[in-house]
């Protein structure tokens, strides 16, 4: 009974009930540095976490040296 | 607050993006209908959403893709033309392909182990490639301005690296719009230099654009990621913080802060003596110097 967060092939779980961004915060992950996907469907930071989603995050940061 | 842009739906987000895009334009007087212009494709979601945004919005643009030839373990660069040509033909787009292996002799890689610039990290030799191919193309194909897909991320952190060692000559030139020189380099625009990394990327995936998601090998440990992240943390405890660091930078420059440094940077260009290309250097530019070198040493080692 928890939201599973895949990020790469890095996994983590949390509670469902907090939002995206609480759920990003307290996993140590920049809110800033991922978009959160539902099933393939962008999702917003603020959006509750239910029990037995799976988010997937995409990796946004990029860029060495230019 | 930013992040409640991402909170509109698809539809109101692509039309929030596109009509962002046109306003950063006309605000910075970055190029008109009548422009031709040239894209810098990496095969990444910031280029290839810029390429797509611009032709949404009607502008004449062709695409420059760069082979750099980084392919050892990742095939990075084989997967990245992939993405780009791939995006080309979908959008009937006419794309420019430049081999740096069969243009100047070697991969950078290869090039990279054998000089001294950068020492075993190729991303010196990359960037001086880059930039010089992307001036000669820009020249030879007679494209008034070469854009490129540089977010506010992108941005902050260089601002951010230049700040942190006062390196007045290179703030003086960072900005929206680097205006061409009297010696022929191009005029240079970034667009997308003030949407969030992440606005970018969703632009990318609303609109359905695939795009390479593996990192060039060597920007691990990169300085511009490192500061990214710091930013990222920043931002985190007080939204708004890279924008505002950016644009109050932007203010900072117009009235007049670093005005001094750039004339000089300027009036200094002589014509290179093999290429032509404008350069600082009193003969040969950087480009025609390493890669002299670079050919010679591998003839030697052959
Ligand atoms: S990170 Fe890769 S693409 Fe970027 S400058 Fe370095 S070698 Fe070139
Ligand atoms: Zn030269």
């Amino acid at each position: 009974m928890t939201v599973r967060l895949t990020l790469r092939d890095q996994e983590y779980e949390v509670y469902g009930g907090m939002t995206v961004r609480h759920a990003l915060l307290k996993l140590g992950i920049q809110p800033d540095s991922v978009l959160p996907t539902l099933d393939g469907e962008l999702i917003t930071d603020d959006e509750i976490l239910q029990d037995d989603q799976h988010i997937h995050l995409v990796a946004v940061i990029s860029g060495g040296a230019r | 607050m930013r992040q409640h842009k991402l909170a509109l739906c698809k539809e109101h987000f692509l039309v929030w993006f596109t009509e962002q895009t046109q306003r950063f334009i006309n605000k910075y007087h970055m190029f008109g209908y009548e422009d031709r212009i040239l894209v810098a494709v990496s095969g990444g979601k910031d280029s290839l959403a810029l390429w797509n945004v611009l032709h949404r919005l009607g502008y004449q643009t062709d695409g420059l893709y760069i082979g750099l030839g980084i392919n050892q373990g990742t095939g990075y660069s084989a997967e990245s033309l992939q993405f780009t040509e791939k995006y080309a033909t979908k959008y009937n787009h006419k794309l420019i392909v430049v081999d740096v292996a069969e243009f100047a002799g070697a991969t950078i890689p290869e090039a990279a182990a054998l000089t001294l610039r950068g020492k075993g990290k190729p991303c010196s030799v990359c960037g001086l490639t880059k930039r010089y191919i992307m001036n000669m193309v820009a020249h030879q194909g007679d494209y008034n301005v070469l854009v490129t897909g540089h977010n506010l991320d992108d941005e902050v952190a260089v601002l951010f690296g230049n700040t942190l060692n006062w390196a007045v000559g290179y703030l003086a030139r960072q900005g929206p719009v680097l205006e061409e020189t009297a010696g022929g380099l191009a005029r240079k625009a970034k667009p997308f230099c003030r949407f969030y990394e992440r606005e970018t990327a969703a632009y990318a995936l609303l609109q359905g654009i695939d795009y390479i998601y593996e990192e060039c090998p060597h920007a691990t440990g990169a300085k511009s990621i490192y500061y990214k992240v710091q930013l990222n943390q920043l931002e985190a405890d007080r939204p708004g913080t890279k924008l505002s660091f950016y644009l109050s930078f932007l203010r900072a420059k117009e009235s007049g802060f670093f005005a001094h440094q750039n004339p000089a940077v300027q009036a200094n260009l002589n014509r290179c003596q093999t290429c032509g290309q404008p350069t600082s250097a009193p003969e040969q530019c950087a480009f025609c110097r390493t890669w002299h070198r670079v050919r010679s040493r591998r003839a030697a080692a052959a």
